[in-house]
């Protein structure tokens, strides 16, 4: 009965004053809304929160996620979520660090699919709702290193890939996955055309299947906002953070290493492997990273596999990590 | 400019060219660095930025004076804007010194605080190993500090008392160095950046239309000298 007499109070609403969804969307254009973040902003606003005013406008545009505590998770102090969510690299949306989040809105996120092809045993295309559903979402804590020498620690809301790729079913020749972001530069007309786009990035099977690398649809407990790759990135902890593929559209199984695209731009300085390594040769200095926590950055020393080398440092056995940067 | 400005036009110049410093310590001095993400990176591209389009605009007095007679006192304002950027390129080097090395600057201050100078000495040689190897193998870091020791030899020579003692001919084939200062500048700008990024190109552009105005200028002196030469050759087939 109960049940009933809410659906009556909900068809006692004019259809007139419902607003189209559509509409609803484009009267937002910095973000793309829901009703329950709605309700979480006016609950902020009510609030008085002083921190609220500090925030750009930009920066929130999620829906909070219904996530579980996850493996992996380090303890250090987090990265505010202001600074994650302002402090991007998206170059589809210009090359600097704060124009993700002032020009990512203009991508539309939903309708979504997500291709599987290559070496499978069968090709498929998954709408992005089902594939958020498809496993409970872990709350992990991770480190983030970006190779230009800064660092966060950033909570990820997702689920192993490992358990994606089950699903997609590959065939044994299948040596590596190719994830391949969206491209459309009339939502990402601020994209510099000296790149090859699509934007790609690629593993080797074993690193893809490895429990730390994720598949990530959230941050901060909340739905990813669109200049950290929503709806759909990956994170590889242990990598230079352009590994860490956003707004994926594509996964491709194949048995040749496929092109990315950092090092079709500069293959000296970025390689297939991208693992973080304090001692490479490069440009700047990686040997340490000004760690983007509260208050004003520090200087810490890197780590090799940026910490993660008591999980992943066998994959690479028996390889020169100079050789295969 | 009637001379009788120039000492009220020099204070607006000193003012403008203090003001991004200002912008910059009210910054810290509010606490918005606080609010940024990555503040050490913000005030490294702050003040080479300044560095930079200040020698930009000191290269710029020479081909403007030339414009029109009445400009040419602008020439008074040349050492000064390329002092200011002489300053801004040293904040530009102190910040690499103290805020990308990994300098304890909180250790090294809690022990001048308390009289121990050596605290200073000591944290710095603990970051000089990184300095080194930077040194030693990143072409962009040698580039830059390159423009600078020229900076810092042009700063040097600049009072008047060094400008007699070297005599005005020396002098002036000394800070021609300027020239290389603002070349080595901008590609420190350009090997820093990453491929595909073009952020280096507008000063770039500015750089080369700079340079090109002295061409264009010499070009048209020799035309001018062309045309006065058919006096001499009368004279000549006279004698």
């Amino acid at each position: 009965m109960l049940i009933r007499k809410t659906h009556l109070t909900g068809d006692s609403i004019p259809s007139s004053e419902i607003t189209p969804l559509e509409v609803f969307r484009t009267q937002r254009p910095a973000v793309r809304i829901g009703r329950r973040d709605f309700l979480s902003r006016a609950a902020m606003i009510a609030a008085g929160s002083a921190a609220a005013s500090l925030v750009p406008r930009e920066a929130y545009g999620a829906e909070p996620l219904k996530t579980v505590p996850g493996k992996f998770s380090t303890d250090e102090t987090q990265t505010p979520m202001v600074r994650a969510t302002g402090y991007n690299n998206f170059y589809e949306f210009g090359v600097l660090k704060d124009q993700p989040a002032k020009n990512a809105h203009t991508m539309h996120i939903r309708p979504w699919t997500v291709k599987v092809t290559g070496m499978v045993k069968k090709e498929q295309t998954v709408n992005i709702d089902d594939l958020i559903n498809y496993r409970p979402l872990e709350n992990r804590i991770y480190r983030h290193r970006c190779v230009e020498a800064w660092s966060m620690v950033i909570p990820w809301d997702g689920y192993s890939l490992s358990e994606f790729i089950n699903f997609c079913n590959p065939l044994p020749s299948a040596k590596y996955v190719q994830f391949l972001s969206l491209f459309d530069h009339k939502q990402m007309p601020e994209a510099p055309d000296d790149y090859h786009w699509p934007y790609s990035e690629g593993l080797r099977m074993d690193e893809a299947m490895h429990p730390l690398t994720m598949l990530t649809f959230g941050c901060y407990g909340q739905v990813l906002p669109n200049q950290n790759g929503a709806p759909v990135r990956v994170n590889l902890p242990w990598k230079w953070g352009y590994k860490s593929a956003k707004s994926i559209v594509e996964f491709h199984f194949t048995d040749k290493q496929p092109r990315t695209l950092w090092n079709e731009a500069n293959s000296e300085e970025y390689g297939f492997y991208s693992n973080v390594n304090p001692n490479i040769s490069h440009r700047w200095s990686q040997a340490r990273e000004r760690r983007i926590d509260s208050g004003f950055p520090h200087e810490i020393p890197t780590q090799m596999f940026n910490g993660y080398g008591d999980q992943v440092a066998s994959l690479y056995a028996g390889m020169d990590l100079n050789k295969f940067y | 400019m009637p001379n009788r400005l120039i000492p009220y036009v020099k204070t607006v110049v000193h003012l403008l060219c203090l003001a991004p410093f200002l912008v910059l310590f009210n910054r810290w001095r509010s606490g918005e660095f606080d609010l940024e993400a990555d503040p050490i990176a913000s005030i490294t591209h702050f003040t080479g930025d300044w560095a930079l389009w200040l020698l930009l605009v000191s290269l710029a007095v020479t081909p403007l004076r030339r414009l029109h007679p009445k400009l040419s006192n602008l020439i008074r304002f040349r050492r000064m804007l390329g002092l200011y950027a002489f300053f801004y390129a040293s904040l530009h080097l102190l910040v690499y010194v103290f805020l990308f090395t990994g300098y304890d600057i909180q250790t090294a201050w809690i022990g001048l605080t308390h009289g121990h100078l050596s605290v200073v000495w000591n944290e710095w040689k603990m970051v000089w190993p990184q300095v080194v190897d930077d040194l030693k193998k990143r072409r962009f870091i040698q580039v830059g500090l390159f423009s600078w020791v020229l900076l810092l030899a042009l700063a040097v020579t600049s009072p008047n008392v060094m400008l007699r003692r070297l005599g005005g001919k020396n002098w002036q084939r000394l800070h021609r160095l300027a020239y290389i200062a603002v070349i080595a500048a901008c590609v420190h700008y350009w090997w820093l950046v990453k491929v595909g990024v073009r952020t280096p190109m507008k000063d770039t552009v500015v750089l080369i239309l700079l340079l090109l105005a002295r061409l264009v200028w010499v070009a048209l002196n020799q035309g001018r000298k062309a045309t006065s030469r058919p006096l001499p050759e009368k004279i000549a087939q006279s004698v």
